[in-house]
């Protein structure tokens, strides 16, 4: 941990006040949260929020005082299964909450993906709030809805050093303004949230994944359209072109371009399904099963974006595009044209991109945000050195009139501007 | 009514021949309403007991009209409410004296269905029922459906978060809505999201969803589309019990079983139903749960069976399968047609929306039959049973008087209770004018307060729908003050590093 103090921070000992040199400041509760804001709003510091830290990489590169580090706000405070619902505290580690929901047939729907190792970091070390703060999900997006769409209630602190709650422990709730919709996807820039619920749901019984091989990408797309909009009911539908697919893991890797396909539920149900599926598909080629090992593999290697994550590729920029999902192929082939060493791994039926690029003093930023200009959606750069990420817009720019909402947004949880100044936007 | 609205604004009123023209100025002909007749038809919403007409009524037809028409109002201090169908049953556009009901019915075409993205661009004017009409040729549909939806507007729906007895499955407008064209009360036209899944920066598609109409205007709405399911099957379970209803939802929960419907009701409301529409419910019960399986037909097969012997298990006494598509509609005609049913054996009936951890249920049902009895009053529940959204409805008779007032005590007091056991006010009606003073019931000062000033970054004068769901007003240059001095703090005691 930090050892280097560059800051004199005041606290007390008993009832003795103490100058302590610190510059991470780790709560042990809500108090301690409100206290440390309080006292950085006065001193005019900034605070970077952290949990683990395995998404510190992401967002501009601004400079903060000072890190407050919220991972001792651990534990779960309320789990009942039936009523489908679990409150935490936020420091508390996914990995935790996932076991506890599976030794009762339960998950996170929204299948949270783990971006630490595309950063470079050590896997699963992500904390529930993390995964709020930063709206994360998976593949099962398709079906199930990212963070936000289970994020049912919130303690937290404003940038104002108050504490308020919003929302409820209950799945259906319109009372007040939907202040966890806005939390969600803040990235720590409203407030530092301290303890969350969550709607949980039950696990499928089982799964079974499909893969059609050899097609190009504005082929692919066209079977994953067809495939979501069929009864079939996927949760899943990727496109992995061949240059990609052969960096898969083991299990899953191939030489030919890959579309899977996931169906899960109870048994005679995905059985039924998978009959439905290749029917649908019989124009895209005969879509064969893999086994389970195979489709564990492979969805956590597009949740996780695995291929991007070798050390060989670390040092490359990579882009999240999210756009409509028959968009895709027009967006890959306008950035692929203009940058040399494209490669792209297509979710969500097309709708999200992973696009990684070679390395540049820009990241290759100019032909992404004109794509996406032509076709609708929006970037962020999610990997790329400091130095990149100082000079090159990380988030979709927004126009004026959405960007001086976005300040003035800021601006009503934290007017001094003491959680993460800059780092969604500059000045915000 | 002992309602409280903000105080009308004699400057604005004495100016209404000016602003009237200058509206006039902006929509042509029959888009302005100005005579007290044709007014008439807006004075109230879903919520009849409160009635008031407003200054003017605008009916703009373009993105461009609405811009003109709040940036006046903005410009000459005008408030504006918001309405749809006007179908709320929290007076969510209950108009105010002196302020343009801008009505948003004009705005009723359906713009792009584009079935390879899944998704539909709609004006907010289209009902809901209309968006799944526009697509149903294809088999796909609009997942959330609020029991109003016939009438109800899909822009209505956003300013509400509306539900639906399917959204335990299929999630609420909040979880099916992917883009916004909105317009602030300065005129300046917003767009969040689009066709793609997640839009970016802060969610501020999440926070319109649900902002009651008080932080802009929606004048364009892209939502999601759903293949239909293959089938759909239902059936009837009667418990001697309350407490073996909830105790068999909780089972099928726990199962694993997400039901594309679970709706439970009370003896009262059985009774009522079954008297007007002969859906063939049983009358010998005390909790009746309607469980709806959806999907394809071997799921459906292979679910029911579940949830019949889980149902055996909890102590059923009657079990009822659909075994053809019209008695499956049957069982759901009875429960859709519950409110009216409920408007037969009483003159007036007063609709409550809490939601509360369903575990609460025998409790909340306990004091409610308590309560019941020292007002004076009867009461019939219907309950989304899979999400603990509670519709108890009050029985009275505005005739009488002091019953309305004894309703709206005994419904206060029920929301209260909702409260207390971990639940929450409303769980899909919305806050309004009639769940605006108990506000304080579930947040403190200091989570109103944010909640204004969030409010404050849209609509910096409060002009959009004031008096709606915040019990106090405060004005934004006083919530925007913060008192931190320098040295003057305590500090705890906080680990170092």
């Amino acid at each position: 941990m930090c050892t280097a103090g560059r800051y004199r921070f005041p606290t007390f000992r008993g009832s003795k006040r103490v100058e302590a040199m610190t510059d991470i400041i780790r709560p042990r509760d809500e108090d301690d949260v409100a206290a440390a804001i309080h006292w950085a709003a006065a001193e005019g510091k900034s605070l970077e929020i952290i949990g683990h830290g395995s998404k510190r990489g992401i967002g501009r590169a601004a400079q903060w005082d000072l890190t407050l580090d919220l991972s001792a706000l651990r534990g779960v405070t309320l789990y009942e299964p039936e009523e489908l619902v679990l409150s935490a505290r936020v420091g508390t580690p996914l990995s935790e909450i996932a076991a506890l929901l599976a030794d009762h047939g339960q998950e996170l729907a929204f299948e949270p993906m783990d971006y630490a190792p595309l950063l470079g970091g050590p896997a699963a070390q992500a904390t529930l709030g993390g995964v709020l703060a930063t709206n994360s999900c998976g593949p099962r997006r398709l079906k199930a809805g990212a963070a936000r769409d289970h994020f049912l209630g919130v303690s937290a602190t404003s940038g104002r050093a108050e504490r308020f709650k919003s929302g409820g422990r209950v799945v259906k709730n319109v009372t007040g303004y939907d202040l966890c919709k806005l939390l969600a996807g803040s990235w720590g820039t409203l407030a530092a949230m301290t303890e969350v619920t969550v709607k949980v749901l039950p696990r499928a019984e089982t799964t079974a994944t499909l893969i059609c091989l050899g097609l190009s990408d504005a082929v692919a797309v066209k079977a994953m359209a067809a495939a979501a909009g069929s009864p079939a009911e996927v949760s899943g539908a990727a496109h992995v072109p061949a240059a990609v697919a052969s960096g898969l893991p083991p299990a899953a890797e191939n030489h030919d371009a890959l579309t899977a396909f996931r169906l899960e539920g109870v048994p005679p149900s995905v059985a039924q399904r998978s009959r439905t599926l290749a029917a649908v598909l019989a124009d895209f080629g005969k879509p064969q099963p893999i086994d389970d090992a195979a489709s564990r593999a492979l969805w956590q290697a597009i949740r996780d974006v695995t291929p991007f994550a070798v050390p060989h590729a670390r040092s490359r920029p990579l882009w999240r595009v999210s756009t409509a999902p028959m968009k895709g192929p027009q967006i890959a082939a306008q950035i692929t044209a203009a940058c040399a060493a494209a490669q792209v791994i297509y979710d969500w039926a097309g709708g999200l991109m992973w696009i990684m690029l070679a390395e540049s003093g820009d990241a290759g930023a100019p032909a992404v945000r004109r794509a996406i200009h032509a076709a609708g959606g929006h970037a962020t750069l999610v990997r790329a050195p400091a130095s990149v990420r100082a000079s090159v817009d990380v988030f979709e720019p927004q126009d004026p009139a959405l960007a001086a909402l976005t300040r003035r947004v800021k601006a009503s949880f934290d007017p001094q501007r003491v959680l993460g100044p800059g780092r969604m936007y500059a000045g915000v | 009514m002992p309602l409280h609205m903000p105080e009308a604004d004699t400057a604005v009123l004495s100016r209404r021949a000016e602003i009237v023209r200058g509206l006039r100025a902006i929509v042509p002909g029959e888009g302005v309403i100005d005579a007290v007749a044709e007014m008439r038809p807006y004075e109230s919403d879903g919520l009849t007991a409160y009635a008031q007409l407003p200054m003017v009524v605008v009916l703009p037809e373009t993105t461009e009209q609405v811009s003109r028409v709040l940036a006046l109002c903005h410009r000459e201090g005008v408030k504006v409410v918001p309405r749809g169908a006007g179908t709320s049953l929290s007076g969510g556009a209950l108009p105010l004296a002196d302020g343009v009901l801008l009505g948003m019915a004009k705005f009723n075409r359906i713009l792009d269905v584009d079935f390879d993205n899944r998704v539909a661009v709609v004006q907010p004017g289209v009902t809901n029922l209309g968006i799944s009409r526009a697509v149903e040729h294809a088999q796909f549909y609009y997942a959330p459906d609020p029991s109003s939806q016939i009438a109800c507007t899909i822009g209505g729906n956003v300013a509400e978060n509306s539900g639906g007895v399917h959204c335990l499955k299929y999630g609420v407008t909040t979880n099916n809505v992917l883009g916004l064209e909105m317009v602030l009360i300065t005129g300046e036209v917003i767009r969040l999201g689009g066709k793609h899944l997640d839009a970016d920066g802060y969610d501020l598609l999440g926070l319109m969803t649900g902002s009651e109409g008080l932080l802009g205007v929606v004048t364009e709405i892209t939502v999601r589309i759903l293949k239909k399911p293959e089938t759909a099957r239902a059936v009837l379970i009667g418990f001697g019990s309350s407490e073996e209803g909830g105790n068999c939802v909780a089972k099928i929960i726990g199962a694993g079983i997400i039901p594309g419907g679970m709706e439970m009701m009370d003896r009262p409301a059985i009774h009522a139903t079954e008297e007007f529409v002969h859906a063939g419910y049983p009358l010998d019960v005390e909790a009746l749960l309607i469980v709806e399986l959806d999907g394809p037909q071997e799921e459906v097969d292979h679910l029911l069976e579940r949830v019949a012997a889980i149902a055996k298990g909890c102590g059923a006494t009657t079990l009822k399968d659909s075994t053809s598509e019209d008695e499956r509609l049957a069982f759901w005609a009875g429960r859709k047609a519950a409110f009216p049913a409920v408007g037969r054996i009483s003159p007036d009936y007063y609709c409550m929306d809490g939601t509360i951890p369903r575990a609460k249920l025998p409790q909340v049902l306990h004091s409610m039959r308590a309560m019941s009895a020292a007002y004076g009053l009867r009461c019939a529940n219907v309950f989304h049973a899979g999400d603990g959204n509670l519709h108890p409805l009050i029985l009275y008779d505005a005739n009488q008087p002091g019953e309305l007032e004894r309703a709206e005590a005994f419904g206060a007091e029920i929301l209260k209770l909702c409260v207390a056991v971990g639940g929450v006010l409303t769980g899909e009606h919305g806050v309004g004018v009639e769940k605006r003073d108990l506000m304080p019931a579930m947040f403190s000062e200091v989570d109103l307060a944010q909640q204004q000033r969030v409010k404050c970054a849209f609509d910096e004068k409060g002009l959009l729908n004031p008096g709606k769901v915040f019990p106090t007003l405060h004005r934004c240059a006083e919530l925007g003050r913060m008192h931190v001095h320098r040295g003057q703090v305590p500090f705890p005691d906080l680990p170092r590093f």
